[in-house]
């Protein structure tokens, strides 16, 4: 449908992972008695941020990213994300990368659905974007990466109509399809119900530009109101709130987007009973051939735009686990249903030979442009030492 | 004034697509039938009035000489002419159209789609049969496409294109009254939130243009010449299609609405929003003052779901169904 909308997925999509990754980050600290090594360790999680978003906000690799175009499929996007997720010496392993896929997308899925108005999709957009900046506020040259992007966010969507932005949610609800997996700081807050649906409340201010539900009014041919009647809503609503600021910098109004994860509040996935909405889902997704030539094409284009830090050792680099304990990532990763699984891009799982032989191609073309500074490796061993030694 | 029932499960789940229902009333076999677009699939399910069979067929949208594709499908509707039914699919390759029972495609019309993507998307949305042999389907560019469909045969042939929106078609709809006094057969509406109004023939002939406020339109129905228009900011208005005049003006929802229906023997009117609520109102018209009237009648609200569709199920109002973003179900209501 639009073909404005991968932009706006990638980037809402990206913003709601560095805040994930962030808190996990900041949840695997150091303790404070471990004081020298806790101050290298802050600074190699700001390394990873930097590093992160350097890579998604890559020149090359966003140029791609703004060409009009329509959305891929749920294994490219995935694909796409396992790769930036690995562009810094963080490793995730195969469960804790399905989980922070699921927190992603169901984040964004909610956001988007109960944003007020359509348009107000680029507040939200606006309010990851702000965070990103605070991300990397200390460095100027990422720094000057992201507000170059936000830039051509500013100039390419606020000219768009409301019925344009209708369209572009529209496709983002056709991509977020059946997607219900439970996730337990929305059960808590009580914004998801137990069968994985988010609460869409009655009540609240009304989006800008929309009257509060309840007036009639009538006029003659010469255009004088001549009667005036009240109607009962049913809802709760009152007045909207004022516009939210469109520009580089100020007000959004709009809270969804914003950063809802503290240290405090650890986040964990349900695989819950909605197998039957799934395999309808991956169905729909389904061309003939999964990995259609184009899609193969479109994601060579794209990655090849993205500078994957490859570290020399394949087994230093910084773990993150998105679970309480290595064994529930464990449990996690033989648990989850068929159904649910992401179907990466892997080598290995594809079993057409020549599909086999162009993958291995563009796997291989990702640049190992940089290799990892000497320094860098040698923190990675001393940091899994450290693991360990918890 | 209405009760729940028995809901029709389908295939799978609705999309978020404005009209997303659409209803054909078999009265000689006793039969109903519904379709729901999901993506690129339309759910169809034909259920007896005893509400003890149901059977389910699913359409795929279509792409060039491929038979199945994966082009999304915007909406899909019946088109009652005087000689026959057709099920009108539209989707981001084209338009295709089936007999009604969606057995058969008896014609299949591509759009001109560039052959790298462009910023505009391509797409065919806004279906309605005009008397009393057209199909006329909207077009993202701003056109309408005019039909010209033959008594039986799959001879159906682009009649006329009508240019005069500038923006994306968003809902289309003929006069549904059956009074054959209406100056106007067809009312357009897009993105803008502009209406027009045209008269059917050889050569289609333009009315009338109401200007919109820059609020997208999204679902229009035509009754007795009067225009009954609902907007993203979730007003409805009613206006006197030849003259423009505004006859109401509701703040009828909190969220953008997505389908209006009318029931054309007793006036009766139904509004879907995304805010979770299907409204029932009454319209009035007094020929000797030219003045319309609309009074609110119910309320229902359906938890956590947007609305995409709503339709009623026969011509007096005494039934209506409702689809919902993400619900595998058509909800159905009768008067109590």
């Amino acid at each position: 449908m639009s073909t404005r909308t991968l932009p706006l997925l990638f980037i809402n999509l990206g913003g709601e992972m560095l805040y994930i990754l962030d808190q996990r980050l900041r949840a695997q600290n150091i303790p404070a008695d471990k004081a020298k090594k806790a101050d290298w360790l802050e600074e190699d999680r700001r390394r990873v941020m930097n590093d992160i978003i350097t890579t998604m906000f890559n020149k090359k690799f966003l140029e791609e990213l703004f060409k009009p175009q329509e959305l891929y499929s749920k294994k490219a996007l995935r694909t796409v994300f396992d790769r930036l997720a690995h562009a810094s010496i963080m490793r995730l392993n195969q469960a804790s990368m399905d989980k922070l896929y699921d927190l992603m997308t169901m984040a964004f899925k909610y956001q988007v659905l109960l944003c007020p108005r359509p348009k107000d999709i680029l507040l939200v957009s606006f309010n990851h974007m702000d965070a990103i900046r605070d991300f990397v506020k200390d460095t100027p040259s990422i720094l000057s990466q992201v507000d170059e992007t936000n830039k051509q966010l500013i100039e390419i969507y606020t000219a768009l109509s409301g019925g344009e932005f209708q369209l572009i949610r529209q496709t983002l609800l056709i991509f977020f399809q059946d997607m219900h997996i439970r996730v337990s700081i929305f059960l808590k807050d009580k914004v998801q119900n137990s069968n994985g649906r988010f609460v869409l409340p009655t009540s609240g201010p009304v989006p800008y530009g929309t009257q509060t539900p309840g007036l009639i009014r009538m006029f003659s041919c010469v255009g004088e109101e001549v009667k005036r009647l009240q109607f009962q809503g049913g809802g709760n609503y009152n007045a909207s709130l004022r516009e939210g600021s469109f520009e580089m910098y100020g007000d959004r109004v709009i809270k969804l987007g914003t950063n809802m994860y503290s240290v405090s509040r650890p986040v964990e996935t349900h695989m819950s009973g909605t197998s039957k909405n799934s395999s309808q889902h991956t169905k729909v997704n389904t061309t003939p051939n999964p990995l259609a030539k184009e899609e193969l094409n479109l994601l060579a284009r794209l990655m090849g735009g993205l500078e994957v830090q490859k570290p020399t050792n394949i087994d230093s680099g910084f773990r993150v686990n998105l679970f309480a304990t290595d064994e529930e990532e464990e449990e996690a990763l033989i648990s989850r249903p068929d159904d649910l699984s992401y179907e990466v891009l892997n080598i290995q799982a594809t079993k057409d030979k020549q599909t086999n032989a162009e993958l291995a191609k563009i796997m291989g073309e990702f640049g190992e442009a940089g290799e990892a500074t000497p320094s860098s490796s040698s923190k990675g061993d001393d940091l899994l030492a450290m693991m360990d030694g918890l | 004034m209405y009760h729940k029932e028995k809901s029709i499960q389908i295939k799978s789940s609705a999309s978020a697509l404005y009209n997303n229902l659409s209803v054909l009333r078999i009265a000689p076999r006793c039969l109903t039938y519904f379709t729901v677009v999901h993506a690129n699939v339309v759910n169809m399910v034909s259920a007896s009035w005893d509400s003890l069979n149901y059977s389910h067929r699913q359409l795929q949208s279509k792409e060039g000489s491929v038979a199945t594709s994966s082009s999304l499908i915007m909406q899909a509707a019946w088109c009652v002419l005087p000689s026959r039914d057709l099920l009108v699919l539209t989707s981001q390759k084209g338009i295709q159209m089936y007999e009604s029972d969606g057995s058969i495609m008896v014609y299949w019309h591509a759009l001109d789609t560039p052959e790298t993507p462009t910023a505009k998307a391509v797409f065919a949305r806004g279906i309605a049969a005009v008397w009393e042999k057209y199909i006329c389907v909207g077009v993202s560019s701003g056109s309408v496409l005019v039909f010209d469909v033959p008594s039986k045969g799959s001879n159906i042939t682009l009649s006329e294109v009508l240019e005069e929106h500038k923006e994306a078609i968003t809902d289309m709809a003929s006069e549904c009254s059956g009074s054959l006094e209406c100056i106007a057969d067809l009312v357009s509406a897009d993105d803008s939130g502009l209406l027009c109004m045209w008269k059917s023939g050889e050569d289609f002939q333009l009315l009338n243009k109401i200007p919109g406020f820059d609020t997208s339109c999204s679902s229009v129905k035509l009754w007795k010449g009067t225009v009954i228009a609902g907007y993203g900011t979730g007003q409805i208005r009613l206006y006197e299609g030849v003259t423009g005049v505004l006859h109401a003006e509701v703040n009828a929802h909190a969220r953008w609405i997505y389908s209006l229906d009318i029931a054309p023997f007793t006036g009766l009117l139904l509004s879907a929003a995304e805010d979770s609520w299907v409204r029932v109102w009454h319209l009035t018209l007094t020929p000797e003052t030219n003045s319309v009237e609309i009074e609110h009648m119910y309320n229902e609200c359906i938890t956590d779901t947007q609305m995409c569709g709503a339709k009623f199920c026969d011509g007096d109002g005494y039934a209506f169904a409702v689809t919902g973003y993400d619900l595998s179900e058509i909800i159905r209501y009768t008067q109590a």
